[in-house]
């Protein structure tokens, strides 16, 4: 089969298009895709705006309630949302209410001050630490107050997971980029190459600035402890490289993918789409386990991708260096563990080897580092409802405080959504 | 299979779908076509005195993605010599014996110049002549048609010059933008006209160029009151048609005014005409629509035991009333179908804010709940969908007004269902005989409610 590479995987929707989508909306009055969407944007309302060709309004409804508006509209899992929730949907199709919402965002460009009303300088500065989508619309949501908001990012680029840990079929690294630049746009300052721990401490940012905010998110992929693991490729940097660098990308013949999660598919469908004649995923648990939404076990099944469930690594096999499989036990499962997931156990006595010219690993990312000095819950920044750590006027969000629910990109906004909205209550009223 | 022939004063035709007199029945060549199509009958593009036509002539009314539901022209009768016209509608008549073919015809307002035409129609072998009193544009600049219309003496005089020299039926067109349709109707009858047809199209404008601020459509910068037709005047062609009706008039009518469907033509027979002109839609869709106009058409009289048309006609007239003679004891409530209900809050939002405020958002517990009770952190399909209240009418409290019923996007999920007002029947016009009181002060209303238990909301 023909390789379709990486490029964005829907095709922008067309004027004619939009519009005729945007008339099948029924206008539900308290929407339950307005309830359904973690940030809450007046779903109904912008996509009215859109049926009466008033752009730059669909665009200002979109952005009040979320400002990484262009990346949820290409990343979030609608189904399991929005359009999971459109009324529309028994009997009918649901809106395309992100690909709508992707239409408002692409066709106003410039959704700087022109869009976004800035409030008058407060006087007030506000670090944020880290430039991922929690970060962002922090720093964004502040600087609309007119906070003067500093964002540190350790990375060459901003954007975090948007710019380096996403598919480029679902979000090309430009849109990540364009999004940052708006958010500079609103008056926000972002340093990259500046990384909290290494270049500064926690304690420089409490002296120079009225609060901080952490969405640092998490480390690498997890250690797994098996003989050979430093011939394992690391999930996250696989699709950092297809992004940065995927031309010159090594892509093994037979890869096998370790992990059921939204980044093991991502990675299983890098492999595919860069050339690899056989992709396969395996998983300790079984399918009804496994926390790939069903929409994403679908679309790599059709990819061609294989499965082997209940079934766990032990050893990588090399010859020289290079993998030449992986040696892999048979499992089963018992009760449910603290996840609520079923556990799984070994089989005794039913190893076997699967061929593999390259393993890449997708089983979760390791926890923030401990070294902030903060509470912590489960592994993670604990943090209370205002999304303030242990230490007043330290707030963190995004993946970092996740301990429960689901790490996603829209779930991060809104995080730095409400905890702005708390810094701001926190500076202005100066209660400490 | 229902027999669809009709005997329209002496006109006949195997169906009772005529083009409309307008573009689609411009030349021999079209209506040649339309007839291969199925269409029963056409009455011809109007003939009359030389014209100019403009360029740029329809503006159209577009909602919600669905295109035309209203159009608007200025394009003038026909353009195309008399010669020209008639020597096709002879041609045309021989070649389809067993179709209507009626000529329009508008002229000076001289009773030679309609003497003139009518023998030169006649000379066609054309099965009827409608006189065009309604063009609402540049015709009616020069003293023709709903300069005709609007005058009911004018209306009168000239049928009659028409009738003193027809011998074939004479159908006299009747405006729509006139404030009695009876009147004008009425004074065609005096005139002696056969048979009547309604409705010629109504002033409009169509829009403002929100770039230019022009009107729609502009002829070089400039744009004025147009003739508008289509699906959105249909509930005011019915209405004339039955006023007609109502006033005891028994003349053949003709109806037309944006039958788009054959559903749209069922109401027409029901409320009183005996045949059917089509234009906007097949404007907007070509000739082949005729073919479901016909089958759909005689499925349903099928279905509802009607063998002819006119077994059809004016079927509904007597359900035709006023308000005063309306029981006001007569009781509807809306009821919600929770198992079609998609509870998009369509209907408690309309009636919230716009009507009786009769309709509440109930919880699973069975608690009634405001609007946007959710906690701002909960999300997903599942918890949006598992918490979503469901709508339920308070009928104690629910004034039967059907607002609900007409804004719920999902067919038979709200139902008006009758209920007992533990009333006698009663109508206003009983009541201001009975208890005149009652409809002239307000604390004779008050006590009069009272005693009847009537509580208004």
């Amino acid at each position: 089969m023909e390789s379709k590479g990486l490029q964005e995987a829907l095709p922008p929707l067309r004027a004619q298009e939009a519009l005729v989508e945007s008339n099948r909306c029924i206008f539900c009055y308290d929407a339950p895709c307005v309830h359904a969407c973690p940030t809450h944007i007046d779903i109904p309302r912008f996509i009215k705006k859109i049926s009466t060709e008033n752009l730059k309004g669909a665009a200002r409804t979109i952005l009040e309630a979320n400002l990484l508006g262009a990346t949820c509209a290409r990343v979030c899992p609608v189904q399991e949302l929005c359009e999971g929730a459109c009324v529309l949907g028994a009997d009918h199709k649901p809106i395309a209410i992100g690909r709508l919402q992707r239409f408002a965002m692409d066709e106003v460009p410039d959704r700087g001050p022109a869009v976004i009303p800035i409030a008058p300088p407060s006087g007030y500065k506000v670090a944020v630490a880290g430039s991922g989508p929690a970060g962002l619309s922090c720093a964004g949501e502040l600087a609309k107050r007119g906070h003067a908001v500093t964002v540190f990012e350790k990375r060459e680029l901003a954007g975090g997971l948007s710019t380096y840990g996403i598919i480029g079929l679902r979000e090309p690294v430009e849109t990540s980029l364009d999004e940052a630049r708006m958010i500079e746009g609103l008056g926000v300052r972002i340093e990259t190459n500046s990384e909290l721990g290494r270049d500064f401490g926690l304690p420089d940012l409490q002296g120079r600035f009225d609060a901080v905010f952490l969405s640092v998110g998490l480390g690498a992929i997890a250690e797994m402890k098996i003989a050979g693991e430093e011939l394992i490729i690391d999930g996250l940097e696989y699709i950092e490289q297809s992004k940065m660098n995927g031309i010159a990308m090594r892509i093994g013949k037979k890869v096998t993918v370790i992990g059921a999660g939204n980044t093991a598919i991502d990675c299983a469908t890098i492999a595919k789409r860069l050339g690899s004649g056989q992709v396969t995923m395996i998983y300790r648990r079984s399918a009804e386990e496994m926390t790939a939404y069903p929409h994403e076990y679908e679309f790599v099944k059709n990819e061609g991708v294989e499965f082997r469930f209940l079934t766990q690594p032990v050893k990588v096999l090399a010859s020289a260096g290079q993998v030449t499989g992986l040696r892999c036990v048979r499992m089963e499962l018992g009760a449910p563990d603290a996840s609520g997931r079923r556990s799984a156990h070994p089989v005794a006595g039913s190893e076997f080897t699967l061929p593999a010219d390259q393993v890449v690993k997708a089983v979760g990312q390791r926890q923030p580092w401990d070294e902030l000095g903060l509470a912590r819950s489960r592994g993670f920044i604990q943090v209370n409802e205002d999304f303030e750590t242990s230490v007043p006027g330290i707030f963190a969000g995004g993946d970092c405080v996740r301990a429960r629910g689901s790490a996603s990109t829209v779930m991060a906004v809104q995080d730095g959504k409400l905890a702005a909205a708390a810094i701001h209550e926190r500076i202005t009223q100066g209660a400490n | 299979m229902a027999n669809l022939n009709i005997n329209f004063a002496g006109i006949r035709s195997p169906n009772p779908f005529w083009l409309a007199s307008a573009p689609p029945s411009n030349s021999g060549a079209q209506i040649h076509r339309a007839f291969e199509a199925g269409w029963g009958g056409a009455v011809w593009k109007t003939i009359g005195p030389p014209v100019l036509n403009v360029s740029n002539r329809y503006g159209a009314w577009h909602h919600g993605g669905q295109r035309m539901l209203g159009i608007n022209n200025v394009e003038l009768i026909s353009d195309r010599p008399l010669e020209v016209n008639l020597r096709e509608m002879a041609e045309v008549k021989r070649a389809w014996p067993d179709r209507a073919v009626i000529a329009s015809a508008m002229v000076e307002s001289k009773p030679q110049a309609w003497h003139d035409i009518v023998r030169r129609i006649e000379d066609t072998g054309a099965d009827g002549l409608e006189l065009n009193y309604g063009c609402p544009h540049g015709m009616s600049e020069r003293g023709m048609g709903s300069a005709v219309g609007q005058d009911p003496e004018y209306c009168r005089e000239i049928t009659s010059w028409v009738m003193n020299a027809a011998r074939i039926p004479v159908i006299v067109k009747l405006t729509p933008n006139i404030t009695n349709i009876v009147l004008p109707a009425r004074a065609a009858i005096a005139g002696g006209a056969n048979a009547l047809s309604l409705i010629n199209t109504i002033n409009s404008i169509a829009a403002v160029d929100l770039d230019t601020f022009e009107l729609t459509p502009s002829i070089g910068g400039k744009g004025g009151h147009g003739g508008y037709a289509g699906p959105a005047v249909k509930p005011i062609a019915l209405n004339m048609l039955a006023a007609l009706g109502g006033e005891g008039v028994t003349l053949p009518i003709s109806g037309m005014g944006g039958i788009t469907t054959w559903k749209d033509a069922a109401e027409f027979l029901l409320l009183g005409a005996g045949s059917l002109q089509v234009c906007t839609a097949v404007m907007h869709y070509g000739y082949r629509i005729v073919e479901d106009l016909c089958d759909g058409l005689s499925n349903w009289m099928d279905a509802k035991g009607f063998v002819t048309v006119a077994d059809v006609v004016g079927k509904s007239l007597s359900r035709v009333s006023d308000f005063k003679d309306f029981d006001l004891s007569f009781r509807v409530v809306a009821r919600i179908d929770t198992g079609k209900c998609i509870k998009c809050n369509l209907c408690y939002v309309a009636c919230n804010d716009t009507a009786h405020q009769c309709i509440d958002l109930v919880n699973a517990a069975g608690q009634v709940v405001p609007p946007f009770a959710y906690d701002v952190r909960s999300n997903g399909k599942d918890e949006s969908t598992a918490t979503r209240p469901q709508t339920r009418v308070r009928e104690d409290d629910c004034v039967g007004c059907r607002l609900c019923y007409n804004v719920c996007p999902v067919d038979n999920c709200i139902e008006m269902v009758e209920v007992p007002s533990g009333r006698e029947p009663v109508t206003w016009d009983q009541l201001s005989t009975s208890n005149p009181e009652v409809t002239q002060d307000w604390e004779a209303m008050k006590a009069y409610r009272e005693k009847m238990g009537i509580h208004v909301h």
